[in-house]
């Protein structure tokens, strides 16, 4: 006799439907504008992990123009100038699974683990998640999310910049 | 009358009670870094030395830099390149060959003296010529009319970051007027405040004059300054209305001189850049 069980999922947890099935604990949706300019350059962008105190708790991601001769790209990293002056000055670059290349217009989608690289142990706590992008013959936006460390529900939170940056969401899971 | 030592104690403990405007100098030395954040490896900055009225603009002269020093980071000497001097500024480049911050400045002190003879007004030293102790002794009479002998101190200094900022420049030479950063020189930004620390022979120069001017003189009316008076310990608190690059002027005196000098007067300027938000 075949046996049939059925779970019954409490009202309360139907939100969990609706958000999107994520392994990670931690993910980060940026959104890089296309922008009809006439000297278009994809934008150097930082997202990490900001305490309160304004301190980086993490670099989750740090693009810029890798391919560069002599590793000249680098020189333009102060232009993302919260960034350097909050803790980006101290990052020697590249580090394996943070910096990579500029991305192009589109949705850029990063996953990370509570206790790996790069999202590392974070404390209880509040917290910011930071998107700066700075470009060539462009502009330069910083998008701050809040948010609560552990998480106690899964939620997206979201904010959205106005032009180097569109939507930037946090999405969390217990 | 001639001054003794006595009456200058007597003075000294009215020294902090004077009120008194900045002296106004007709034209102001600066030396202006095309950048003071720097990122990569050995980065460069390219240097404008000169003095001028409208700040930053070079249309006066240009600022002989002979007596200019270069600290890095690790304490050793830094070396200007490309030096030139044209009509208006003096340019040189420098090569931040270590990380961290580094300082450009020149610092003087010395002894002045004023005095009556026949009701002729008398200087020392005489404009243009190289002050020593030895000639102090000679020129100077050790009673005349209104004699008045000064210690007197000038500095001028600006600072460059490559990547992480350090503070091993900011050690202070305990002569003269000189700052100390509380406030890191080189972490400024618009609707910030920033904390300075004065300091007069290595103590707090509580109540001295601080006047902190926008660069961009040009394309505005006014002059837009603010001020600001140390208080005991020396600090003073600096709001940045906006970004750009700022002159600072800090000027002090007291009757604390060592002998002959009975008034102690201290001068410092620097160039700090402050970044948007």
């Amino acid at each position: 006799m075949r046996s049939f069980s059925v779970t019954f999922v409490p009202a309360v947890l139907t939100g969990l439907v609706a958000a999107p099935a994520l392994a990670a604990d931690l993910a980060v949706k940026v959104e890089i504008p296309t922008l009809n300019v006439a000297e278009y350059h994809k934008p150097y962008t930082a997202v990490w992990v900001e305490r309160a105190d304004n301190s980086v708790a993490a670099n989750l991601a740090v693009w810029y123009d890798i391919k560069m001769k002599n590793n000249e790209g680098v020189k333009w990293l102060k232009d993302m100038r919260q960034w350097w002056r909050r803790g980006g000055n101290a990052l020697t670059v590249p580090v394996d699974g943070v910096t990579g290349a500029t991305h192009a217009p589109g949705e850029q989608l990063l996953e990370f683990s509570n206790g790996k690289a790069p999202l590392g142990t974070l404390p209880a706590g509040s917290y910011k998640l930071v998107v700066e992008a700075a470009r060539e013959v462009g502009g330069r936006e910083l998008v701050s999310v809040p948010f609560t460390w552990p998480p106690k529900k899964a939620e997206t939170l979201s904010a959205k910049g106005s032009a180097e940056l569109g939507t930037v969401s946090v999405l969390l899971k217990p | 009358m001639t001054f003794t030592m006595k009456s200058a104690l007597q003075l000294s403990a009215l020294a902090l009670a004077f009120s008194f405007p900045l002296a106004a100098e007709a034209h102001r030395g600066w030396i202006l870094p095309s950048a003071t954040v720097l990122a990569g490896e050995n980065p460069w900055v390219t240097f404008d030395a000169a003095t001028s009225n409208d700040l930053f603009i070079a249309d006066h002269n240009a600022m002989r830099i002979d007596g200019l020093k270069v600290v890095a980071p690790d304490g050793s000497e830094g070396k200007l390149e490309n030096v030139a001097t044209g009509k208006f500024r003096t340019t040189f480049d420098l090569n931040l060959t270590q990380k961290g911050t580094w300082k450009l400045y020149t610092a003087s002190s010395g002894l002045n003296a004023r005095w009556e003879e026949s009701g002729q007004r008398k200087m020392w030293p005489p404009r243009g010529i190289q002050p020593t102790p030895e000639a102090f002794e000679k020129e100077v009479p050790k009673k005349a009319d209104k004699l008045e002998v000064t210690q007197s101190s000038r500095r001028f200094e600006t600072f460059v970051t490559s990547n992480k900022p350090s503070d091993s420049v900011f050690k202070p030479s305990n002569v003269g007027l000189e700052l100390v950063p509380v406030t890191h020189p080189n972490d400024l930004f618009s609707g910030e405040k920033a904390t300075f620390r004065f300091l007069i022979d290595g103590k707090p120069a509580a109540g001295a004059k601080i006047e902190v001017t926008p660069g961009e003189r040009r394309y505005r009316n006014a002059e837009e300054s603010a001020e600001f008076t140390a208080d005991k310990d020396g600090q003073v608190v600096i709001s940045w209305p906006r970004a750009g690059q700022y002159f600072l002027e800090a000027e002090y005196e007291d009757a604390k001189a060592a002998k002959p000098a009975t008034k102690r007067t201290g001068r410092y300027a620097a160039v700090f850049e402050v970044l948007p938000q």
